[in-house]
């Protein structure tokens, strides 16, 4: 299990990867995730499954490369394995017909958006899609999301592609326009998350946020991905990784991402002197 | 039994306790009084004959006594350096009237690292008799499960969910405690019985039970433990710096991030850690973090030293390597700064009448709030049983706790489905772990002896 069939850069720093996952493929819901450690001394990180393949036993994955293990794992080339891939991971998404849905995936997020779109779309809904990026050459999936949803807006930082700004200006345009939407999911950057639930908090309007807290296990047990939701303790790994944004403590979620950036900092940066 | 200095070993994560050396274990064995009617072994949950191994021992046939404990008890090498032998089979010796009782812990261990390091094949196995058993989580229960019907003639495949085989025994109990390489012998030599491992499964999200019933398994054994941490819901406690001991335990242990430099995995122990609780896994996680960078250790507990759950011993060592040891106090609240931990706010506490587990009731001093700085502080209050195999068998009797319902045999709601182990009990050692594995590999053997009986087929 683990080996990489095929692979490919779906922007600056962003790697698409097809891995043999026999055992989570066809079994990752949209929302869902695995749990990978790449190689003996590696750490175990969660990432998002892009999409699967039942027959070939193989689950696709997107990530950025940002630090040390993201960059280990670019690296490998295909037939190359990853010690150890596990999942799926976290509630999945539960796909239902909400009326008018709007989608937002920032960055490397819009890989996790794409199979809830997916589900949205498939449950009846009028999809609307709003992808950003820091800049063009860091957007990815523009396509897939142009052939799959009803509505496309892309947003960039630098105005490098689609309106210049964030994917927050044009939710908020919208909501000004008086577009119709009866929810709104949301998957990137704590930050734009934050933003997201912030705008769509006075309307009222139902918001979906998908968390990306430090996790070790996975499992439930470790308790590193905890995060406040209404004032209560949950755990990322088993309660989530979707809440209600509306009631998540993003503060208290950014500062625990940051826990180890010093850490972090120290191993990209060895691991980059040692491969120069 | 010899220990390395506390200032030696604080320094490393090699074991504490040296074990005997030949000599030391003849010597030992020679006070065993081998009484005709002996009590030690009603003591030992496992059932271990203690008698006759240690008799092995006086006539230093090693080999023959190894084999005497792998009769009843697949993990000598762990049991040997885990178990409280000082409420088991150590405290029914008869010794005990006359001054100190045999080491009994001591003895097994030592027999237990004579095969080891021989890399001695001391288990025997009864002719296959085609029945599949599944195992899941391989913690001392499912271990014990799979070496119990190995030995018996099933086929035998544990599934885990994390990375490495061991369950608690290799991401909860500490290098210095429980060195890793014993785990793992213990596991080889079940493996040896022909016992598959497979690893990266988590039965409930990879595979259902069901499931496993459909790919054609006879019978199934739940022992996934202990599962999410218990907080102690006060205000901070979602601060940079707060660790769970599962968290803290888990990087240390599992991940080697005390090796940070060779290792991935990150942890931070600034200089002033408190540890909250009273456990093992608060006197482990104490140590660890005095291992670990930690310049002032501090143990909070809301009761006293008499009513610490942890091991005398383990309190002993925790001690002589510099834990301190804060009793009668409970945190109410962490403060913070930048996000992360700076200050405890605790209250003073005092013991009340026992309350419903017998121990006397810890009860608040009001307006004795004080606070202690710190920079890292480790939650070790216990944990709610696992709930990933729970959560999607909808016809698995759970009790309101999210324990596994079973009766005595270890037999669930769910015919041929047994469960044992912290998910039945709540958190408990690893001896009652092996003792519930036992109880259930008895049973699955029991069950299958009568329905092949029934239909007539002879082995």
């Amino acid at each position: 299990m683990g080996k990489v069939v095929s692979k490919k850069r779906l922007g600056r720093g962003v790697v698409w990867m097809e891995v043999e996952a026999g055992l989570v493929a066809g079994r990752a819901k949209p929302g869902q995730f695995v749990i990978v450690r790449v190689d003996e001394k590696g750490e175990r990180v969660p990432l998002t499954v892009y999409r699967q393949n039942t027959e070939k036993g193989t689950v696709e994955l997107v990530f950025q490369e940002v630090g040390k293990t993201t960059l280990k794992l670019s690296r490998l080339n295909v037939g190359d394995e990853i010690l150890d891939l596990v999942g799926p991971l976290g509630k999945p998404f539960q796909e239902k017909l909400y009326g008018s849905v709007v989608v937002v995936g920032g960055g490397v997020g819009a890989a996790e958006a794409y199979p809830v779109a997916q589900a949205l779309k498939k449950a009846g809904n009028h999809v609307t899609a709003i992808l950003g990026a820091r800049s063009a050459d860091l957007l990815i999936l523009e396509e897939e999301f142009r052939n799959l949803v009803d509505e496309v807006y892309i947003a960039t930082d630098d105005g490098s592609r689609g309106r210049k700004g964030t994917v927050v200006d044009v939710l908020k345009d919208l909501i000004a326009q008086r577009v119709e939407i009866n929810m709104v999911y949301a998957v990137g950057p704590a930050i734009m998350m934050k933003a997201v639930s912030e705008a769509t908090k006075p309307y009222g309007v139902k918001t979906l946020v998908s968390l990306n807290p430090i996790m070790l296990d996975g499992t439930g047990m470790c308790g590193s991905c905890r995060v406040s939701v209404g004032g209560e303790t949950k755990l990322t790994c088993v309660d989530g990784p979707e809440f209600d944004g509306h009631q998540v403590d993003f503060e208290q979620l950014m500062a625990r991402q940051r826990m180890y950036l010093e850490a972090e900092k120290k191993a990209l940066q060895r691991f980059l002197e040692e491969s120069a | 039994m010899p220990r390395r200095s506390p200032e030696e070993r604080v320094k490393d994560f090699d074991e504490v306790a040296l074990g005997f050396t030949e000599e030391q274990a003849l010597r030992e064995a020679e006070r065993c009084l081998q009484c005709p009617n002996p009590t030690c072994v009603s003591g030992c949950p496992a059932q271990i004959d203690v008698k006759a191994f240690i008799a092995y021992i006086r006539k230093g046939d090693f080999e023959a006594a190894v084999r005497k404990i792998r009769e009843k008890n697949s993990l000598p090498g762990v049991c040997g350096r885990v178990c409280p032998q000082e409420t088991q089979c150590e405290a029914a010796c008869i010794l005990n009237r006359k001054g100190a009782a045999v080491n009994i812990g001591g003895l097994e261990r030592f027999a237990a690292d004579y095969a080891l390091t021989r890399n001695l094949q001391v288990a025997d196995r009864a002719e296959g008799n085609g029945l599949t058993v599944a195992v899941i989580g391989s913690g001392p229960s499912g271990l014990t499960v799979a070496g119990d019907l190995a030995r018996l003639g099933y086929d035998v495949t544990v599934f885990e969910a994390l990375h490495e085989y061991g369950g608690v025994l290799t991401y909860g109990i500490p290098e210095f405690r429980l060195p890793k390489r014993v785990v793992k012998a213990e596991i080889d030599s079940i493996a040896r019985m022909g016992v598959r491992f497979q690893k990266d499964v988590i039965v409930g999200k990879t595979v259902t039970v069901e499931e496993l019933f459909e790919e054609g398994f006879k019978a199934i054994f739940i022992g996934t433990g202990a599962g999410p941490p218990l907080f102690l819901n006060v205000p901070g406690e979602n601060l940079n710096g707060v660790y769970t001991a599962n968290e803290f335990l888990t990087r240390c242990n599992l991940m080697k991030a005390y090796l940070f430099d060779i290792y991935d995995t990150p942890i931070y122990v600034g200089g002033e850690v408190i540890v909250v609780g009273g456990g093992n896994v608060a006197v482990d996680a104490a140590r660890v973090a005095m291992r670990a960078g930690g310049r002032r250790v501090t143990i909070l507990y809301r009761r006293t030293r008499e009513e610490m759950p942890a091991r005398v011993e383990e309190v002993r060592n925790a001690e002589e390597e510099g834990v301190r040891f804060m009793f009668l106090t409970n945190p109410v609240k962490f403060t913070g700064h930048n996000g992360w931990v700076r200050c405890v706010e605790c209250l003073k506490m005092r013991l009340g009448s026992p309350d419903e587990s017998g121990r006397p009731r810890p009860i608040p001093v009001r307006g004795s709030n004080f606070a202690v700085n710190t920079d890292t502080v480790i939650i070790a209050i216990g944990r709610k049983p696992n709930p990933t195999v729970t959560q999607t068998t909808p016809r698995l009797k759970t009790l309101e706790s999210g324990l596994i319902h079973t009766d005595s045999q270890g037999r669930t709601s769910i015919k041929e489905v047994w469960a044992g182990g912290d998910v039945v009990t709540g958190e408990a050692t690893v001896i009652s772990a092996i003792g519930a594995g036992k109880t259930a590999a008895e049973s699955i053997h029991n069950y299958f002896t009568r329905i092949l009986k029934r239909k007539g087929v002879k082995r």
